[in-house]
């Protein structure tokens, strides 16, 4: 099992405040209430005693406190998320802040890079400089992507990086592909969004095919469904999904994404309450469909640039706005898959990491127990950079490092006796200890990727490709068959 | 002849893991109870072998140690535990050097007058031992009088000065050339953060960029 790490949370509420922030959603919910263009959800919350006047093209629904409320007391706290090799499977608890970081987004441009030689015209030094081309992201990109993750460290669980866009890809064989793709080159879980409901079925079988028919007690694979768009409007066919999925029992990430300062408020306060109202109105409907499914509080919060409303992910309020979710989903005792890792820059590199170390740093200290966007994104979410998700994959481990439990109890003993051996020592230099702990994984000896100028993305690139030369394990082959039989799996990734 | 062969494997094989005696632990802090590079020197001496072939079996653990430095595969604690196994065996060696006539070479070492700094020097005299010197160390912020001083009374033919400054380096020279106008005859090594080969050169030393390369330099490499 990947264990995660334990942190003591960074808590910037206060529990009085946390409950303010609840009370605020209970109201928003009931007053001005939800915007509904899901018929069958519309009239599960009527059944359950919520207000529904009709307007034409949609709903609007006035959702009763008490409903939500006892609604929400049905979802585990606990979520066990399987996967391939049962040492990656993962255990979210939500009353334990213990930290774990995955990929994340659709990015629908990968970023490749290439190295190119140039010569100074001052000097005339020929120098080694990384060059990148933008394209769109294909099912192959996406298989290259899970095989790098299936390699990286940190990565504790893999949600697809790549929005597969191959002319042969259609709504029908999308779902599938990006399943099979994700699942095939990586042994860690899988999450992802659906594209058509009806492939759902598809997909759950595909995954017990390939899990020996774990099910859905240990599913090494789960959904991401963002059901409102903000502000408090549920969208048809997200919403769909969710009920779907819900019915079926499966693990399911319930995301909201609300803008502060366009499609939700940009001060704290006002943005948190609409950012919980959301996520609790899909959590309800979840519950409200089958008591007890597994949900996931999906905070996904940003802020919007004042120049043209882009998201602004390395702005500090999109950091603050995601502590409020963290805390917010830890006071339901629900696990909270939260958000951290995505640049605003547009190419790998320092400005990036920079950029994201903040939010890996701040969104792990505060406990999040399912870390998603960490690996690889630039641009907002739009790109994908193999080379960035190598950097951040250390990176990563240096928050995890850092952030991992004190053992004084368990070392001051040693450390004094250290001391006094090294002290009768000629050279005085705390060797001989440090020499033991150099190789437990829980240090790195020094920054792998330093170096003068380019060196740093040149050495990302070369171990990127030493980390897809080192194998996966393969899906069985009577699997294979199997699937191949049943689904419409593109050959050219079989 | 078959146990000796298997004593100087595990001499080299204690070398490697950086293992003076048998309460030591290797990398992964296991082998404590084990005969380390102190007590396998003494029964290979106790077995007929001769100091000097000890010497060449150690030095060539080293070497490997050298090798695994470069490729990575070792850290500087890694070589330091080695060396601190290999000078707990010169101990063991150094009576049986001196009855058979044999001696080990003096290296005098030393950060220069102005500069504190010793992290440097006190690894280089660590190799220094291990490597089978005689190693003479005056500590930091000696002056090059007491330097030249030391060199001429020991009859030492190599010298180490260290300094991690660039106002300290200065003093090098100084001690080089003392060394010429009181006739003193010595190799000078010179290593530190702020030195480099340009300045070695200048003021007539040789720059050693590591520890190593310093063991390499004051055996004639």
């Amino acid at each position: 099992m990947r264990e995660g790490v334990l942190v003591k949370p960074y808590e910037r509420l206060e529990r009085e405040q946390l409950e303010r922030i609840h009370n605020a959603s209970l109201s928003i919910l009931r007053d001005p209430g939800i915007v509904s263009y899901n018929r069958e959800a519309t009239d599960i919350f009527k059944e359950n005693g919520a207000e529904v006047s009709s307007h034409g093209s949609y709903w609007r629904i006035s959702i009763p406190e008490e409903l939500v409320e006892e609604s929400v007391k049905h979802a585990p706290s606990v979520v066990k998320l399987g996967a391939r090799e049962k040492e990656n499977s993962l255990i979210l608890d939500g009353k334990e802040p213990r930290v774990r970081f995955g990929t994340g987004s659709e990015a629908n441009v990968i970023l490749d890079m290439d190295v190119e030689d140039f010569v100074s015209e001052k000097t005339g030094i020929r120098s080694s400089f990384p060059v990148f081309k933008r394209r769109r992201g294909t099912v192959q990109d996406l298989c290259q992507a899970a095989h790098l993750c299936e390699h990286l460290q940190n990565v504790d669980f893999f949600i697809r990086t790549v929005n597969i866009q191959d002319e042969d890809i259609t709504e029908n064989n999308k779902d599938v592909n990006k399943f099979y793709a994700s699942l095939s080159n990586t042994k860690k879980h899988v999450m992802a969004g659906l594209t058509n409901v009806e492939k759902l079925d598809d997909v759950i079988r595909m995954a017990e095919i390939i899990s020996g028919g774990r099910g859905s007690n240990e599913p090494i694979i789960s959904f991401i469904t963002c059901v409102t768009k903000s502000p408090l409007q549920l969208v048809d066919d997200t919403t769909q999904n969710l009920i779907e999925i819900a019915k079926r029992g499966y693990p399911v990430s319930i995301s909201a994404s609300p803008q502060g300062g366009s499609t939700a408020p940009l001060q704290e306060a006002g943005m948190l309450a609409q950012l919980n109202a959301e996520i609790l109105t899909g959590m309800t409907l979840a519950q409200l469909v089958r008591k007890h499914t597994p949900v996931l509080y999906g905070s996904v919060p940003l802020r919007v640039r004042m120049d043209n409303l882009d998201n602004m992910y390395g702005a500090p309020e999109t950091n603050q706005y995601n502590i409020g979710g963290v805390q917010m989903a830890r006071f339901y005792k629900i696990p909270c898959y939260s958000t951290a890792g995505i640049a605003d820059s547009k190419f790998p590199g320092i400005e990036a990491s920079v950029n994201k170390q903040l939010s890996h740093l701040f969104i792990a200290l505060s406990g999040a127990q399912y870390i998603h966007y960490a690996f690889g994104l630039l641009e907002g979410s739009n790109t994908f950079s193999p080379e960035q998700a190598i950097l951040d994959d250390v990176h990563i481990g240096i928050i995890k490092s850092l952030l991992r439990e004190q053992k004084i109890e368990a070392e001051i003993g040693q450390g004094v006796k250290e001391i006094r051996e090294v002290m009768s020592t000629s050279h005085k230099m705390f060797t001989r200890s440090t020499r033991k702990y150099l190789r437990a994984d829980e240090f790195i000896p020094f920054y792998p990727f330093g170096g003068d100028g380019n060196e740093t993305l040149l050495k990302a690139r070369m171990r990127k490709e030493e980390l897809l030369s080192a194998p996966v394990e393969e899906i069985p082959a009577d699997m294979k068959d199997v699937i191949f039989q049943e689904f419409d799996v593109l050959d050219r990734i079989k | 002849m078959k146990i000796i062969e298997e004593t100087m494997e595990h001499i080299q094989e204690n070398v490697i893991k950086g293992r003076r005696n048998k309460e030591d632990e290797d990398f992964e802090g296991g082998s404590v109870g084990e005969l380390g590079v102190e007590e396998l020197v003494g029964e290979a001496l106790e077995g007929g072998l001769k100091p000097k072939e000890i010497i060449e079996c150690i030095n060539e653990a080293m070497d490997v140690v050298g090798t695994r430095y470069e490729s990575g595969e070792f850290f500087i604690p890694d070589m330091m535990a080695s060396a601190e196994a290999v000078s707990a065996g010169m101990k063991v060696l150094e009576p049986h050097l001196a009855s058979t006539g044999e001696s080990m070479d003096k290296f005098v070492i030393a950060t220069v007058e102005g500069d504190l700094h010793d992290i440097g020097k006190n690894i280089v005299a660590l190799f220094l031992k291990g490597g089978g010197f005689d190693v003479i160390d005056l500590g930091v912020n000696v002056p090059a009088e007491t330097i030249v001083k030391t060199v001429k009374e020991e009859d030492a033919k190599l010298v180490g000065l260290s300094a991690l400054l660039t106002t300290t380096m200065q003093r090098m020279g100084e001690v080089v050339e003392k060394m010429r106008i009181h006739g003193v005859d010595a190799k000078v090594l010179v290593g530190g953060a702020a030195v480099s080969a340009e300045y070695a050169e200048q003021i007539g030393a040789i720059y050693c960029k590591d520890a190593f390369e310093a063991v390499k330099v004051a055996k004639g490499g």
